[in-house]
């Protein structure tokens, strides 16, 4: 997917005056994160089972690279294809191949994220192969013009149905419906012939099991079954980061990663593919494929953002955040919105073309306290803009504040005097009140929030006078 | 030039500051850990069971039935049918062959379920009592689609196969299976999606009811 996080300022101006967004995001704002909070009692102890996920994910990304070994040795053996891309263009290339080589025409997609920021549904296009999307989000944006989802587990979140119903009824001829019920049976109608019709399948993977060489599909809606089953062909497309080691370990994950996404103790349809179909099935892949991706992955291991690998993309970061809920999933511009892709886009796409992102984040840390794998998503923004500011990659005002705010604060006589000052100003400002409603010198500041007067005398004086009085 | 393989693992290995000589040890080691795989912390249940497991495959909006014996159910399965108004067609996993269908008055078919097949009649090699899911292992005897593609399936679950959670249906399978099955499928409930405006609606793609009759 093409990169647009550059304009992130402007989209956010765009999206806070949608008011028909914003009566969207307001609709469905916090039952995630309640949903959550609700289905943690379920388990006897959450903490153990998240401390016992996140030592699950780093074990591997310790070892990785044996780890893939190890599960390309087991797939391989199961009768699947084992295939790498060092990024998504070759993920494409790959993709493609495939499809030539089995003479396909149509292929159905669950959901694959990485296929996302391989661009794939585009490249099928360009090469005369015709991609579905079945997860019924999906699908209404791929028939919305290929519109980008705005969220990574509910692609539509952004939308109402009465803007899915006046899609639908413009894109299938039909009568429009307001009825959620009727709307999804609209589509499972649609889509049902094309899971039977289709040569070839391609799914992503939420976890790639080393013990068995097999990918587990989380689904809800059973797309993820039919792209695996139905077609001739099955292509699982992920990337190189979600090898775990064992069957019990899905296990543990699966404990978490329902409940962190929808509140759900268990997603509907788990399963889990190895290989093709054995002589004598009745139904499954003839052929079996795994694209493994790389996309900027391996440069991330051993240094400062190797935890961000851990994620299972589960989404409650952005469930959780106050940025991400106010400003809807668009505004950043790639595949992954919300805290987890502030941190996901600058390092695979480029600290320079995605500069507002890591600064897109009040650092509150409500999406490092409910991660699942205890990702510490607010230090990871921090040692970003950190690297933003030796790239040089901050705006020259700032820069020029940031070097003077030093200078000053390296003379405590003249910082003193200084916070005298600045205290009187603002207090002047004030005018009696405990708030600042225009803020003179910066007008931004107050634009959409009061800033709190401070007190009459600053800390420091308060405490020399103390010290004076001998208390 | 290098493969793509060649170069992503040449990669890691210099990331990880891997030596030729320590790889030996390292591939030991991972080795060692699914040999001794171990269940992470788990919830603890006391008392039945089924009992658990009904509960929850309840609250998933599965419906649930017993019987004694395996004989009865063709019948209760018929009888079940009836009561919902679903008809008498339906497509019987081979596995479950062996029953006398016929005499139930269904119209039973055995094999693979089509498109158009109204109601998919599978076995269940494990089920789940912490989440109320079923295992379904595919094979020539229990083909996968029996539970995906009918508007409604039925699970005859023996209650001596239900077990408390994952790990221990892992367990059994390991043994169980000289080769793995092709897909391991862990259904709970009917097939459902809440992707517009997060309103929960039954029957996506797969059915829009799940019965089960357990059996013993
Ligand atoms: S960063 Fe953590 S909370 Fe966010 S999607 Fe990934 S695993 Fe979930």
């Amino acid at each position: 997917m093409e990169i647009r996080s550059m304009h992130f300022v402007s989209r956010v101006r765009q999206r806070l005056d949608d008011t028909e967004l914003q009566r969207n995001l307001q609709r469905t704002r916090g039952r995630n994160a309640a949903a959550r909070l609700a289905s943690l009692s379920s388990l006897d102890d959450f903490d153990a089972v998240r401390e016992r996920a996140t030592e699950i994910r780093a074990s591997v990304l310790r070892d990785l690279d044996v780890w893939l070994e190890r599960f390309e040795a087991q797939a391989t053996r199961r009768g699947a294809t084992v295939l790498w891309a060092r990024d998504g263009d070759e993920a494409c290339r790959l993709v493609i191949d495939i499809a030539r080589r089995h003479d396909v025409k149509t292929v159905v997609k669950a959901k694959s994220m990485v296929s996302e920021e391989a661009g794939l549904n585009a490249a099928l296009e360009a090469a005369g192969i015709r991609p579905v999307e079945t997860d019924l989000g999906e699908y209404i944006l791929q028939i919305n013009d290929n519109e980008p989802p705005s969220h990574i587990i509910m692609p539509v979140i952004h939308k109402s149905k009465e803007q899915v119903s006046e899609l639908f009824a413009r894109v299938h001829g039909t009568a429009a419906k307001t009825d959620i019920v009727e709307l999804t049976r609209e589509a499972r109608e649609k889509l049902r012939p094309e899971f039977l019709g289709a040569e070839m399948g391609i799914s992503g993977g939420n976890f790639l099991i080393a013990e068995t060489g097999s990918v587990a599909i989380v689904t809800n809606e059973g797309n993820g079954r039919m792209c695996t089953t139905m077609p001739r062909v099955h292509v699982a497309l992920t990337g190189i980061e979600k090898v775990i080691p064992t069957l019990d370990d899905l296990a543990t994950l699966l404990r978490i990663l329902p409940r962190s996404a929808t509140g759900q103790a268990i997603s509907n349809y788990v399963s889990l593919l190895t290989g093709p179909k054995h002589e004598g099935d009745a139904d499954g892949p003839a052929h079996m494929y795994f694209v493994l991706v790389d996309g900027g992955r391996a440069d991330l291991i051993g240094g400062d953002f190797e935890p961000m690998l851990r994620c299972i993309r589960c989404g409650a970061c952005m469930n959780h955040c106050p940025v991400y809920q106010t400003i809807g999933g668009h505004s950043y511009g790639w595949v992954y919105p919300g805290p987890m892709g502030s941190v996901l886009t600058p390092l695979y796409q480029g600290l320079e073309k995605a500069k507002d992102l890591p600064q897109a984040a009040t650092l509150c840390n409500q999406c490092g306290v409910v991660c699942p794998v205890s990702i510490p998503l607010p230090d990871l923004m921090r040692k970003l803009r950190e690297k933003q500011v030796d790239a040089g990659l901050r705006p020259w005002s700032e820069r020029l504040s940031m070097r003077l705010w030093a200078w000053v604060a390296q003379r405590p006589k003249l910082y003193a005097r200084g916070v005298r000052l600045a205290v009187r100003y603002l207090r002047w400002l004030a005018d009696g009140r405990d708030r600042i409603q225009a803020m003179g010198v910066a007008p931004g500041w107050t634009a959409e929030r009061d800033f709190p007067a401070p007190a009459a005398q600053s800390f420091r004086d308060q405490y020399a006078a103390r010290r004076r009085a001998g208390r | 030039m290098s493969s793509a393989r060649d170069d992503i693992l040449g990669r890691l290995r210099q990331r990880i500051g891997r030596e030729p000589a320590g790889a030996p040890a390292a591939h030991a080691r991972v080795e060692q850990v699914i040999a001794a795989s171990q269940a992470g912390p788990r919830p603890s249940y006391d008392g039945d069971l089924a009992a658990r497991f009904i509960e929850r495959a309840k609250a998933l909006i599965s419906t649930v039935d017993e019987c004694a014996a395996p004989a009865d159910v063709p019948a209760r399965c018929a009888h079940w049918l009836t009561g919902q108004g679903l008809g008498r067609q339906v497509v019987v996993s081979p596995a479950l062959a062996g029953l006398d269908w016929a005499a139930s008055g269904l119209d039973a078919r055995i094999g693979a379920a089509g498109g158009d097949d109204p109601v998919g009649v599978t076995g269940c090699f494990r089920a789940i009592a912490e989440t109320g899911t079923l295992m379904l292992c595919s094979g020539a005897q229990s083909p996968a689609v029996n539970s995906l593609l009918p508007e409604t399936h039925i699970a005859v679950v023996q209650r001596e196969h239900i077990v408390a959670d994952m790990e221990a249906a892992f367990a059994v399978a390991r043994d169980a299976f000289e080769r793995w099955p092709r897909a391991v499928n862990f259904v709970s409930g009917p097939s459902r999606t809440a992707d517009i405006e997060q309103t929960i609606v039954l029957g996506a793609h797969g059915p829009y009811r799940v019965h089960l009759l357990i059996v013993g």
